[in-house]
């Protein structure tokens, strides 16, 4: 029986690739007085569903799926949360 | 020669690239959709400037897996030719076909630009048509045109001799200031090891109709055209 997991992906700049679009937010934060605001990273946050056998299954295709697609492993690394999605039973209301 | 030119939906050079390989060179030229995977007839494959599929997720990201790209990717490694120009550079490294990354521009501004070029070596047949060292001028248009590698492939590059064309200034000195997107050691433009494959983020084939003004590019194009001695 397969199960319905969703993955929360978050895809963010490897520490030696420079974010300009980080920098210039932060800039931002200091016109708005905020003086206490380290260095900003901008990444990226995707939210898929897969149907899978088991965890284990739906956690190494999405692993698959980043380093294919959603990531490039030059400038970028990733990690995800998987979460099983409950089916629904009965009718809704 | 014949030329094919892939034309991705978002693809916005690929009649530019045409124009100067058909009507001003007079070489057989097509332009390959990129659901073809038959492209078993051309010489050279460009892969033009633009938009590909949007350039949503990264740019060129998505075209790597359309079919005309994998047949180009089995031309390439056929050792035929293949030029990426701007977007079609992105896609070349996405593909792995070239090493490194475009990432945005240092300054976050979209660039439309003419910049002077120092060609970094003539003995390929893209650039023996230019002089060692020589200063060209070219147009460039990217927001993602900040070329990025980790030290040992720079250092590989550097070795091998990829760096074909590097930003500079007018007299072909290269420093930062000159550096119009942030690209590490000034790289406009590579090549793979065995220098079939070329990569760059300016654009040739806007620099090589007279009508236009200028036609530092069009040397890259009759460069292909010669038998290199």
């Amino acid at each position: 029986m397969t199960q319905t997991y969703q993955a929360k992906i978050y895809v963010t700049l490897r520490p030696s690739v420079l974010d300009p679009a980080g920098t210039a937010v932060q800039s931002g934060f200091k016109q708005l007085g905020y003086d206490n605001v380290g260095p900003i990273r901008i990444g990226k946050y995707i939210e898929l569903t897969v149907m899978a056998p088991d965890e284990n299954a739906a956690s190494q295709q999405i692993d698959r799926m980043c380093d294919q697609l959603l990531a490039n492993p030059v400038i970028e690394s990733y990690r995800f949360d998987l979460q099983l999605v409950p089916a629904t039973t009965g009718v809704e209301a | 020669m014949k030329f094919g030119v892939l034309v991705f939906p978002g693809s916005n050079c690929d009649r530019d690239v045409v124009l100067v390989t058909r009507d001003l060179l007079k070489q057989p030229t097509r332009m390959v959709w990129h659901q073809e995977t038959d492209i078993s007839d051309l010489d050279i494959v460009i892969v033009p400037g633009g938009f590909s599929y949007g350039d949503y997720l990264r740019c060129g990201a998505i075209s790597r897996f359309s079919p005309a790209m994998q047949a180009t990717i089995a031309h390439a490694e056929q050792g035929k030719r293949v030029l990426g120009i701007c977007n079609g550079f992105q896609v070349l490294t996405e593909s792995g076909l070239l090493p490194g990354a475009l990432v945005r521009n240092r300054d976050l501004h979209f660039i439309c630009d003419r910049v002077p070029i120092r060609v970094e070596r003539t003995d390929l047949p893209w650039t023996q048509a230019y002089q060692p060292q020589q200063v060209i001028t070219l147009p460039i248009a990217h927001g993602e045109g900040c070329y990025y590698a980790d030290p040992a492939t720079l250092e590989q590059l550097q070795a091998n001799q990829q760096i074909l064309f590097r930003y500079c200034t007018a007299n072909g000195e290269i420093d930062t200031a000159t550096n119009p997107n942030g690209s590490l050691e000034n790289i406009a433009g590579i090549c793979n090891p065995q220098g079939n494959v070329v990569g760059m983020m300016p654009h040739p084939e806007r620099a090589s109709d007279a009508t236009l003004g200028y036609t530092d590019g069009l040397k890259l194009f009759q460069g292909l055209l010669t038998q290199l001695n």
